[in-house]
């Protein structure tokens, strides 16, 4: 499956005519049976694509809440491959959500990159994000993804001028995920009409879907985001709610999957004419 | 004609990709790469351009206060009864240790590339305090990030950075360390892309830094080899430095690195030893992996987190080591060796009552593996060791180490 999984997606929701809604959730947060409750939930609550981070001690490009998420991830002992049994465990329920993960270099150092690509494949991933591998360091993984038909989805951002977007494009395949604010994730707010331009030069550059993320973290933004961009992706408005239940001592599976359904309503209605009309 | 280049040139480092064989890189945020990009550009304009050369020069000599003396420390020979040694006397820079060498060229890169604010990270402040310094002389603004644990062991560096005008920002993430400081320092960066200029201090980092680092850090180097020229009227036998992230070692290895006769030898730091896991020696106790902007030897668990660095010099307590160094080890031009705190704290103290200079807690490293070094290389040896800082701002770790209460 893998790349196909994730054109086949995308292919449906052009069809439909509306944006994906792409949900972050950190592997093992808040342990290791409540991350696979939420996971097993979230197609049902409107995700139509997962990304699943693997946890790692020092997250630069994460703003606070996802280096919460991932602190209490580790505590529990969450490694990378707990983060593959977590989603082969998805996949026997679910064969047609693409699961993506996202993390940093130095996990997958330790298998090597080759070894990381085939059980990765095994495990039902069907791409893979890695926030500090640019494209000029890219190739040796690359390969290794290229060899088990996996995606390395690569992250576009508001620096990325035109002499630069062919650099970042290139061997990438699935969808390319644009960094809307120049930041950390969670912190800064996207500005959707500062946004469009780049994913339409973006769109064009790659020939590929473009999810926005980074700073997406209301209905009203989703909504916003959703009307210019193929996918949204919502991170750490979503590993808050899991903050927020461990405080409030809520249920933490009903209350994550309560925020993606509110989330999914929006962009799934973005776009319809009568919404705002 | 074309000079023909020895058979190993160690000087042909890094590559255009900023790789020192296996290591180096550029391992940051995509959002990073295009500033990386141009600081690069204007790293190699600026060190081609005899006037930013010229200016350089000026400061290191009238603020920084180089050349700094290459001494024979002749009770420390006596004592170890074997080769000569000759300390490199860095700690008599302005701001007491070699820190500022690189701090005056990059604040100038900064200037000429129009950036006016000005970031770094400090362990034990004294890269922050060479930092601040700059900043002050040259009137930009300054945030340097400072892991919380490191905050309340320094307090005396935090209050000399505040005199400077440098904002302080205590990091509580992850072991509130050194290498958190940096994870700070990077989102920072990521987010302030514009009118920000990320100072670092180690020969570490996405390239150029490790590059660029070494190249303002050499000036060490390149005077020893003239200085010991003119006293010996031959090269050193051995040059010692202490090894962290590894600017002052780098700095000094880097003019004698095709000197093969020439034994280079970097101390990490082993805290209370190599059999426990409360030690900083990267190269000694770990493995290679990536972090910060750099593919090096770090120490770190099973699966690839990075673990906690331990050692009495806050200066050396970083689980990550200069790709550069990574390289020379492997390679094995150069040898790198441990020291742990116990024999850290007795090499402080022999420094000071032999010699009447106290040396800092990382330096103390380097001196501490002298008397192997003094007894192998014999009588007719010579050592040069960097004396890359003074030992003022560790007095009350001292203090407490050996129980006593000033």
């Amino acid at each position: 499956m893998s790349r196909a999984r994730i054109d086949a997606r995308f292919a449906r929701l052009r069809a439909e005519g509306r944006a994906g809604f792409v949900t972050y959730v950190m592997a093992g947060d808040p342990d290791p049976e409540t991350a696979l409750a939420i996971l097993e939930g979230l197609p049902a609550a409107g995700a139509d694509l997962i990304e699943v981070g693997f946890p790692f001690s020092d997250p630069l490009a994460e703003g606070p809440p996802i280096q919460r998420a991932a602190q209490r991830a580790l505590g529990r002992g969450m490694t990378l491959q707990k983060t593959l049994d977590l989603v082969a465990a998805f996949r026997r329920k679910d064969t047609e959500t693409p699961v993506i993960l996202m993390g940093y270099a130095n996990p997958l150092e330790t298998p090597g990159y080759v070894a990381f690509a085939r059980a990765a494949a095994e495990a039902g991933v069907d791409g893979l994000i890695v926030v500090d591998i640019p494209p000029e360091e890219a190739d040796p993984l690359a390969d290794a993804l290229d060899a088990e038909d996996l995606s390395l989805i690569r992250l576009a951002t508001p620096t990325t001028d035109d002499r630069r977007l062919p650099v970042v494009v290139r061997r990438t395949s699935g969808f390319v995920y644009y960094v809307s604010v120049a930041g950390v994730t969670g912190v800064k707010e996207a500005d959707a009409g500062a946004v469009a331009p780049n994913v339409a030069r973006v769109r064009a550059a790659s020939g590929l879907p473009v999810a926005v993320g980074f700073g997406v973290r209301t209905e009203e933004r989703a909504a916003e985001v959703a009307r210019i961009a193929d996918a949204v992706v919502v991170g750490s408005a979503l590993v808050d709610e899991v903050a927020d239940a461990l405080a409030a001592n809520e249920d933490v599976t009903g209350r994550v999957l309560t925020k993606v359904a509110a989330l999914a309503k929006s962009v799934r209605t973005a776009r319809t004419p009568s919404r705002g009309a | 004609m074309n000079q023909i280049a020895p058979l190993n040139d160690y000087t042909a480092y890094p590559d255009r990709s900023g790789r020192f064989g296996d290591y180096g890189g550029r391992y940051v945020p995509e959002t990073l790469m295009p500033l990386v990009h141009e600081l690069e550009a204007a790293f190699r304009a600026a060190i081609a351009d005899p006037a930013f050369r010229r200016e350089l020069d000026g400061y290191l000599t009238h603020y920084v206060g180089r050349p700094s003396p290459l001494y024979f420390a002749e009770r420390l020979t006596r004592k170890f009864g074997g080769a000569k040694v000759y300390l490199k006397r860095e700690e008599l820079n302005h701001t007491g240790a070699h820190k500022i060498n690189n701090c005056m060229g990059q604040i100038l890169l900064a200037m000429r590339m129009g950036k006016t604010r000005i970031i770094a990270e400090t362990g034990a402040g004294q890269h922050g305090v060479a930092t601040a310094t700059v900043c002050a002389r040259f009137g930009l603004p300054c945030v340097v990030y400072m892991g919380a644990v490191d905050v309340e062991r320094q307090k005396p560096n935090v209050f000399r950075m505040n005199l400077l005008g440098a904002k302080v920002e205590a990091v509580t993430s992850g072991s509130s360390t050194l290498k958190d400081a940096m994870n700070e320092a990077l989102r920072d960066w990521v987010t302030n892309v514009h009118d920000t200029y990320y100072l670092i201090g180690s020969a570490a980092g996405p390239h150029p830094y490790p590059e660029m680092v070494r190249e303002f850090q050499a000036v060490m180097g390149r005077e020893t080899r003239e200085q010991i020229l003119q006293v010996e009227g031959r090269l050193p036998d051995a040059v010692v430095a202490c090894v962290g992230g590894g600017s002052n070692a780098i700095g000094m290895f880097h003019p004698f690195l095709n000197d093969e006769g020439v034994r280079l030898i970097g101390v990490e730091a082993s805290g209370d030893g190599m059999d426990t896991e409360r030690h900083a020696a990267a190269i000694n106790g770990g493995r290679p992996g990536v972090l910060h902007g750099n593919r090096t030897y770090l120490i770190q668990d099973p699966v690839g987190q990075i673990a906690e660095a331990h050692s009495i010099s806050a200066g050396l307590d970083y689980p990550g080591i200069g790709p550069e160094h990574a390289f020379l080890h492997d390679v094995g031009r150069a040898e790198y060796l441990t020291c742990t705190d116990r024999e850290a704290l007795a090499a402080f103290q022999l420094c000071a009552e032999l010699e009447g200079i106290i040396p800092a807690l990382e330096t103390s490293h380097a001196l501490a593996r002298l008397p192997e070094i003094c007894a192998e290389l014999g009588p007719e040896g010579i050592i040069v060791v960097n004396l890359s800082g003074r030992g003022d701002k560790d007095v009350n770790t001292v203090a407490q180490a050996l129980g006593r209460s000033i």
